[in-house]
């Protein structure tokens, strides 16, 4: 019952929000159809989704093709990162020496290296934009993870001594449930930093069908409502990936997500 | 555990060297020539200087004193979660660390360190899964600790779902699931209203009583002390030191009545008087009473 009265608050909740997106849409094709704005400059909302209709199959095989690179890279950078930080935390001397590492090396600009993978894979390689993305989301999920793993209630680590238990006992059952916050938090950054990855990766070269690819070859064509469209199906895929994450904090983190803590601990 | 025997029977003025229930009784935890520095050299932190201390099977022992006379640390010492400087500390004949590795210590701590990804009835079976009982055993041992503390009903929810009060009894039902020969208590009341303080103190005699656990416990307030104790340990800081054991000889059981004893507030005075003698550390008027001393050193032989 309770259930029903939250979503019934939360669609309401949505209500503001679908009511600014409509003004915002209906005020950018009236301005700029006022104002008489260049197609190439910026293009009204109703030419773009004319175009997203008309190019719908090549950009849904686009978005297909994107979303492999990005899923692909954010799978294989995120396994990495979760088991280094389960390494540092049980090691200390592993924890000294790769920390500071990582937090160094989460500050460059990673994208970067995206015509240097071209060259170890091929551009026509996803592999290459999975290398990139994978090295993108790498260092916030680890970082995050340490930390989730290691700031632990000093009172906690001190009751599970009480009880003499394990170094993996204390790992399962307190670091890592402790750490499923912070690990959470980081996918939602590494799920926006994948799509930027592939998408931006693709830019340096890709093939034909790749988002990243359309986007740049219509651009230089001046059909700029493609390119939009294209952009559009993007950011579809990097809010789809995100809500993929809301979810699993619903599920995961039930006591985290919902807020309703009885007090601030 | 319905016999239990009533400490308040014996009488403070017959002096500690009587024989009472007490000496007949082993030395749950003894407590020798204990000190604990933080810190080497002489910039080193004093937080504790040669203290003794006998504890016997089922007293209900409150630790008291100013901020920084080492009342935690003593608790601490005793519960192996930090090492004496000097001295030793004994629990059942062990080593205090033989006696953590056997889990011996049920520990509650001021906040309830609760796991919010644990309903109730499995934050209550946590020491058990950590010692291998088996689910039966776990989910029948847990829920009839959640019936002891009056949350039989409360097992599924989660703890942020719960009142400060009502974490702060899971934490006891946690504490006491594996039978715990000994009950470690850091001001577990010391974030609760004083309303809710009441309940939990005469919740916690009901538990005691049943239980026939030994608890030790630290608090800072001077009501609680006395209408938990069956002794209550005075200590004062700079250095960390026990001044005075104080017996508190008020009738078991205690209930809301015990509040209302004249002699309930005769004790309260003492306890109060005997810390503010302290006050200030050593420089007082004279150091401590004679009386005092021997009293100290006759409890810790006892």
């Amino acid at each position: 019952m309770t259930l029903r009265r939250q979503a019934r608050a939360r669609s309401r909740d949505l209500i503001p929000v679908a009511v600014v997106f409509v003004v915002v849409v209906t005020l950018w094709e009236v301005v700029l159809g006022v104002l008489g704005v260049k197609q190439f400059l910026l293009p009204r909302p109703s030419v773009i989704l004319a175009a997203l209709v008309t190019e719908w199959a090549t950009l849904v095989e686009g978005l297909r093709y994107t979303a492999v690179e990005a899923i692909g890279g954010l799978a294989i950078g995120s396994v990495l990162a979760l088991v280094v930080a389960l390494a540092t935390a049980r090691w200390v001397f592993a924890r000294e020496t790769l920390v500071p590492v990582a937090i160094a090396a989460n500050s460059m600009p990673i994208i970067a290296f995206a015509p240097i993978t071209n060259n170890w894979f091929g551009s026509e390689s996803p592999a290459s934009r999975m290398t990139i993305v994978a090295v993108m989301v790498f260092f916030p999920i680890m970082v995050n993870t340490v930390r989730g793993l290691t700031m632990v209630d000093a009172s906690a680590i001190e009751l599970m001594r009480s009880y003499a238990a394990s170094d993996w006992q204390v790992l399962r059952r307190l670091r890592i449930p402790n750490a499923l916050p912070y690990v959470l938090t980081a996918f939602r950054v590494a799920t926006t930093l994948a799509v930027i990855g592939a998408v931006i990766g693709e830019y340096f070269g890709g093939p034909r069908q790749a988002l990243g690819i359309y986007i740049t070859g219509e651009a230089t064509l001046f059909r700029f409502a493609n390119a939009w469209a294209a952009i559009i199906m993007a950011c579809l895929l990097g809010m789809s990936l995100y809500l993929v994450v809301l979810l699993a904090e619903r599920t995961l983190i039930p006591w985290h997500a919902s807020g309703a803590r009885a007090d601030g601990r | 555990m319905e016999s239990w025997p009533l400490p308040g029977e014996r009488d403070v003025n017959a002096g500690p060297a009587a024989p009472g229930p007490r000496s007949r009784r082993s030395s749950v935890v003894q407590v020798d020539h204990v000190g604990k520095t933080f810190g080497d050299g002489p910039d080193g932190l004093v937080a504790l200087k040669d203290v003794d201390l006998a504890i016997e099977a089922g007293e209900f022992i409150s630790l008291i004193g100013p901020s920084g006379c080492g009342k935690s640390t003593l608790l601490r010492l005793i519960g192996d979660l930090t090492t004496p400087s000097s001295g030793t500390v004994t629990v059942n004949g062990k080593s205090a660390r033989e006696a953590r590795l056997g889990r011996e210590y049920g520990m509650v701590f001021q906040a309830p360190v609760l796991m919010d990804w644990r309903t109730v009835q499995k934050n209550v079976e946590l020491p058990l899964e950590l010692m291998g009982f088996d689910k039966a055993a776990r989910e029948t041992r847990a829920r009839a600790m959640l019936d002891l503390v009056e949350l039989g009903d409360f097992g599924q929810t989660h703890p942020w779902q719960l009142s400060g009060g009502m974490q702060q009894r899971v934490a006891i039902a946690r504490a006491l699931a594996f039978d715990p020969k000994l009950l470690l208590m850091d001001e577990p009341f010391g974030a609760l209203d004083e309303m809710t303080r009441e309940r939990m103190n005469l919740e916690l005699m009901r538990i005691w009583r049943k239980t026939g656990t030994t608890i030790i416990f630290v608090t800072h307030s001077i009501p609680e002390a006395v209408f938990l104790s069956t002794r209550v340990v005075i200590m004062s800081a700079r250095p960390g030191r026990i001044t005075r054991i104080v017996d508190v000889d008020l009738p078991q059981p205690r209930t809301v009545e015990t509040r209302e004893l004249e002699r309930y507030f005769e004790h309260v005075t003492t306890v109060r008087e005997a810390l503010r003698r302290h006050e200030g550390g050593d420089g007082g008027e004279g150091g401590p009473d004679p009386s005092e001393i021997l009293q100290i050193r006759a409890e810790g032989l006892a």
